[in-house]
């Protein structure tokens, strides 16, 4: 075999088991929680830092792509290997190595369980806020990577905010620790640089993270409405009249059959939009905000409204937007999941251009919303076996991310762009944008060997970054 | 199969370059497909939290019936051990947003492997006698297990092992037969009896006897059939009735598993009950999931989806009864081991902690990670000893953690792993079944209740009563006439 000598020294480093290169194997390693495969060469499961820095040093040296993978649960692609080579699964580093309850942080490897460090922490009444709806599975060296997000980070913010310092490998197989253990840290800001960089500038090893307090009280409220604009309006009046719930989440009225259908919430049957909403804090200021939020929401002519107070009933009423997603399996046999961002401000309008689109393109779109930040998750429902379905479903993706971009939002809410959106880069940025990021990429000399084939379109990346080198070994400044 | 089925159920493909999967028990497409591999199973599998492998993992052997399924890999043997790695908890199922029938595909897909496996002659002998010779004839297993019982208890077994005698034969030998349970002095038998309720008959029900519980666990049976006569139960142990074909279906027989299934339905449904109730929590879910099994057969379809209907397990049937709380105190410190064909399959955590904490004087303690494995799962401690033991370590680390005296849980597969599990850890803690507890408790009831309940109790109650009266005046007369002799 033409890598048996990269396999050989591989499992010098991290051991026979670790390395997995059959083919039977490798078929598994193929997809992450997106749409997208691609096979790898071979996948290494490294234990140490020192291992994953040894896995970096030998992939450079043969001259193949690294990718690195968490529990492979992402949605954009950014854990297939695009172009071949080793996937670095960091799924064995799965060690809390200290938890500080007192500064309020902790040490994590990379392959840690984000609700596995929440359970950790809950002893001393803290968790780690940023909850991907994967919290479940997903690691928290993927959260870095994608800087994910979740239903509670309207209050409580993405994985930036809760990420104080990171031990990184870097292309040339060197560690480095990029922030610290405090809050602020002086010089630039390179922590903020990679996370979110989606693999493509380093890998995290370890992670110094935040630990936020758990709330005192929590107080859910669930509103029913006839129609999706008067749940629109309420989320915006909602955020208008000063409070920030911890989640407001939003359902139109396919997403909310399926999830009758599959977890019997109770929801009517002629309900065009749940809205959830989630105050949390000390007990005083939950009771005034609940109240308030309460009124606000019936002032747009809900059909209902139910509150719960304890855990259980607040799992009740979770338990439709939860089950939503996968409920959709009961209306098509395949769903894509798009993750675009806007204005609340907008939210009415483009529900309405997303109902609009759907209708022209006879394909139905189920529609779950993080309402509080305006992060979209329109669902189109097709069936991959259809001649041309597939093709259609991306094309509307497009189209309704091109929408997002055009009332002045984002490509991503949570998930990244990976290979998923790289095409769509240039709805947002002009090609100056772009070259500043290929420049910056430079910087960290990867020479696209970290994840290649992500975040940039496919076309231009490669002709920028050959330019950009070109212009680094003429001597220019490779930062502008 | 023989050659010529399979040239008929694959026309065109009768000799294919590799093996695909073949024949109408092939892993149903709907059922596959509808996995979108979001990895929300990861954490919830055993084998994939021990090795941190996507190839361990529910999602990845998904991936591996895919990739089969379209013709990209073949039944080969590096695909397949990844597959009987797999325990077939079905935690997976349990937390799948997309809800993949993952029990149902394994089964399928471990029956289309059975004819690729490359076994020994012997281990073939082996494997045959058990599944066709062996556990469908009750007789031959109890005849079985009689002379095993006699090596035990005659001294053989402190000979054979103060001797060192087995480490002559095959690998791994000396920790089977360590592992295999002390086996009790009376079996129990579904020989057609009748034990009648205690007090009003509130229900009929029927109990499966089972194969191996009523060996191992005989006096653990005689609980069961106690313990619902004591709630007005009449219960029936219908003669004739053979293994739920588990096993048979764990390893993939499933021709076997159905002709026991149909014998089974034949046999409970020949006399009118109200349920039939299970007290091994993987039978249960076998004979809940008859409708399945039995579904491209005509003549059995209907029967056996009405059979699977009426199909009980024990703890979810006496909290459905509803149950009459014991009187008898137990003061025993006790956590629960979720049994997984009782939580993942049948959903079913709440009623035997509903049943535990009823009982007096006893304490209740959660071990952490209560639903995860200990490793038991059918042959998987025979086939997969290694993993097996290594999910057993970890549990019993969680079960110590509590500082229980008494370790309890629902299915003889459970129970006969973590005894060995205790003998492992060398801890005198117990492990009971949760029935055995309650008809503890019930024995220790003091013999005059509480007066005034009106429940198959307060009848009961009365009943003694009466007894006791009539008992008295009968025994006042004697004296009297003595007396009058004098």
């Amino acid at each position: 075999m033409a890598h048996e000598g990269l396999f050989q020294e591989l499992k010098v480093v991290v051991g026979e088991e670790y390395v997995v290169h059959a083919p039977e194997d490798l078929v598994v390693f193929e997809y992450d929680g997106s749409v997208d495969k691609a096979l790898p060469l071979a996948v290494v499961l490294p234990a140490t830092t020192e291992q994953v820095s040894g896995v970096v040093k030998i992939a450079r040296s043969h001259g193949v792509p690294i990718v690195p993978r968490g529990a492979g649960t992402g949605l954009s692609g950014g854990a297939i290997a695009a172009k071949g080579g080793i996937v670095v699964a960091l799924t064995r580093m799965t060690r809390i190595l200290e938890i500080d309850p007192v500064n309020r942080l902790a040490v994590v490897e990379p392959g840690v369980v984000n609700l596995e460090l929440s359970m950790a922490t809950a002893k001393y009444g803290l968790f780690f806020a940023p909850d991907p709806s994967s919290q479940k599975a997903c690691t928290i060296g993927g959260n870095v990577a994608e800087n994910s997000g979740g239903p509670h980070c309207l209050a409580y913010g993405v994985t930036t905010n809760h990420v104080l310092g990171m031990e990184v490998v870097l292309a040339d197989g060197s560690v480095a620790w990029v922030g610290g253990r405090t809050r602020e840290t002086p010089g630039y800001d390179l922590r903020g640089i990679l996370i979110g960089s989606e693999g493509t500038l380093a890998i995290t090893t370890k992670a110094v993270v935040r630990l936020v307090k758990l709330p005192e009280a929590v107080k859910t409220l669930l509103a029913i409405y006839p129609r999706l604009n008067d749940a629109s309006a309420a989320v915006s009046d909602i955020i208008a009249s000063g409070i920030v719930p911890a989640a407001i989440e939003m359902m139109d009225d396919l997403a909310i059959q399926a999830a009758e259908a599959a977890v019997h919430a109770g929801y009517p049957a002629d309900a065009g939009a749940v809205l959830l909403v989630e105050v949390d804090g000390l007990k005083e200021s939950v009771e005034v905000e609940s109240a308030l939020v309460e009124e606000v929401c019936r002032r747009h002519n809900p059909m209902e409204i139910r509150t719960a107070e304890d855990a259980a009933q607040r799992e009740r009423l979770w338990a439709g937007r939860k089950g939503a997603l996968g409920a959709l399996g009961r209306l098509a046999p395949n769903y894509y999941l798009i993750d675009g961002t806007i204005p609340r401000t907008k939210l009415v309008e483009v529900m309405a251009r997303i109902k609009e689109i759907s209708a022209e393109a006879g394909l139905p779109i189920a529609n779950v919303l993080h309402a509080g930040d305006g992060n979209l998750h329109p669902c189109i429902l097709f069936d991959e076996r259809k001649p041309g379905d597939t093709e259609r479903t991306l094309e509307i993706g497009g189209r309704i991310l091109k929408l997002c971009v055009d009332v002045g939002g984002v490509l991503t809410g949570e998930h990244g762009i990976g290979v998923e959106k790289q095409e769509y880069m240039p709805f947002m940025f002009t090609e100056d944008d772009m070259a500043s990021m290929a420049r910056l990429k430079l910087a960290f000399a990867t020479d696209d060997a970290f994840n290649p084939g992500k975040v940039f379109p496919k076309g231009a990346s490669c002709v920028d970054i050959s330019q950009m080198k070109a212009v680094a070994r003429a001597g220019a400044g490779a930062f502008v | 199969m023989t050659t010529v089925e399979k040239a008929i159920t694959q026309p065109g493909q009768a000799t294919p370059a590799i093996p695909l999967f073949s024949g109408p028990d092939a892993p149903e497409e709907r059922d596959l497909y509808k996995c979108v591999h979001c990895g929300f199973c990861l954490q919830a599998c055993p084998t994939y939290l021990e090795t941190g492998l996507e190839t361990e993992s529910p999602r990845g052997r998904i991936a591996l019936m895919k990739a089969v399924n379209e013709g990209r890999l073949g039944l080969t043997p590096t695909v397949f051990r990844h597959w009987d790695l797999c325990i077939q908890c079905r935690a997976c199922e349990n937390v799948c947003p997309s809800g993949v029938p993952y029990g149902r595909l394994i089964e399928a897909t471990i029956a289309q492997v059975e004819p690729h496996r490359k076994l020994t002659w012997m281990q073939r002998r082996m494997a045959d006698f058990m599944l066709n010779s062996a556990l469908p004839y009750q007789n031959r297993l109890t005849a079985m297990m009689g002379a095993m019982r006699l090596y035990q208890q005659s001294g053989l077994q402190r000979l054979v092992r103060k001797a060192r005698l087995l480490k002559l034969g095959p690998k791994g030998l000396v920790e089977m037969e360590r592992s295999l349970p002390a086996l009790p002095d009376s079996f129990f038998a579904a020989q057609g009896q009748l034990v009648h309720s205690i007090g009003t008959p509130r229900a009929r029900v029927a109990l499966l006897s089972g194969c191996l519980m009523p060996l191992f666990h005989g006096p653990a049976m005689r609980t069961v059939t106690r313990v619902l006569s004591r709630n007005g139960c009449d219960v029936s142990v219908p003669a004739g009735q053979v293994c739920c074909g588990a096993i048979h279906t764990h390893i993939g027989d499933l021709e076997k598993a159905r002709a026991m299934a149909r014998r089974n339905i034949d046999v409970f449904t020949a006399s009118r009950v109200d349920a039939v109730v299970v007290a091994s929590a993987g039978c249960g879910i076998r004979m809940k999931e008859y409708g399945h099994l039995l579904r491209n057969d005509p003549a059995y379809a209907e029967k056996a989806e009405q059979f699977s209907a009426m199909v009980k397990d024990i703890h979810e049937y006496l909290v459905a009864l509803p149950f009459v709380p014991p009187q008898g105190r137990l003061d025993y410190k006790v956590t629960y081991q979720d049994s997984c064909h009782l939580s993942h399959t049948q959903r079913i955590t709440a009623q035997p902690r509903t049943l535990l904490r009823s009982i007096p004087g006893l304490t209740f303690v959660e071990m952490e990670n209560s639903t995860r494995c200990c490793g038991a799962g059918g042959t998987y401690t025979i086939t997969q000893r290694e993993f097996s033991l290594r999910l057993l370590d970890r549990k019993m680390a969680a079960v110590r953690e509590t500082g229980a005296d008494v370790l309890a849980t629902a299915n003889p597969g459970c129970v006969i792993q973590l005894q060995y599990g205790t003998q492992r850890a060398e801890t005198p803690m117990r492990v009971k079944y949760v029935t055995e507890l309650l008809d503890e408790a019930y024995s220790n009831e003091p013999r005059r209740p509480p007066p005034g309940q009106v429940t198959a109790e307060g009848a009961w109650d009365e009943e003694r009563q009466e007894m006791r009266a009539r008992w008295k005046t009968r025994s006042g007369d004697r004296r009297r006439r003595i007396r009058g002799r004098e």
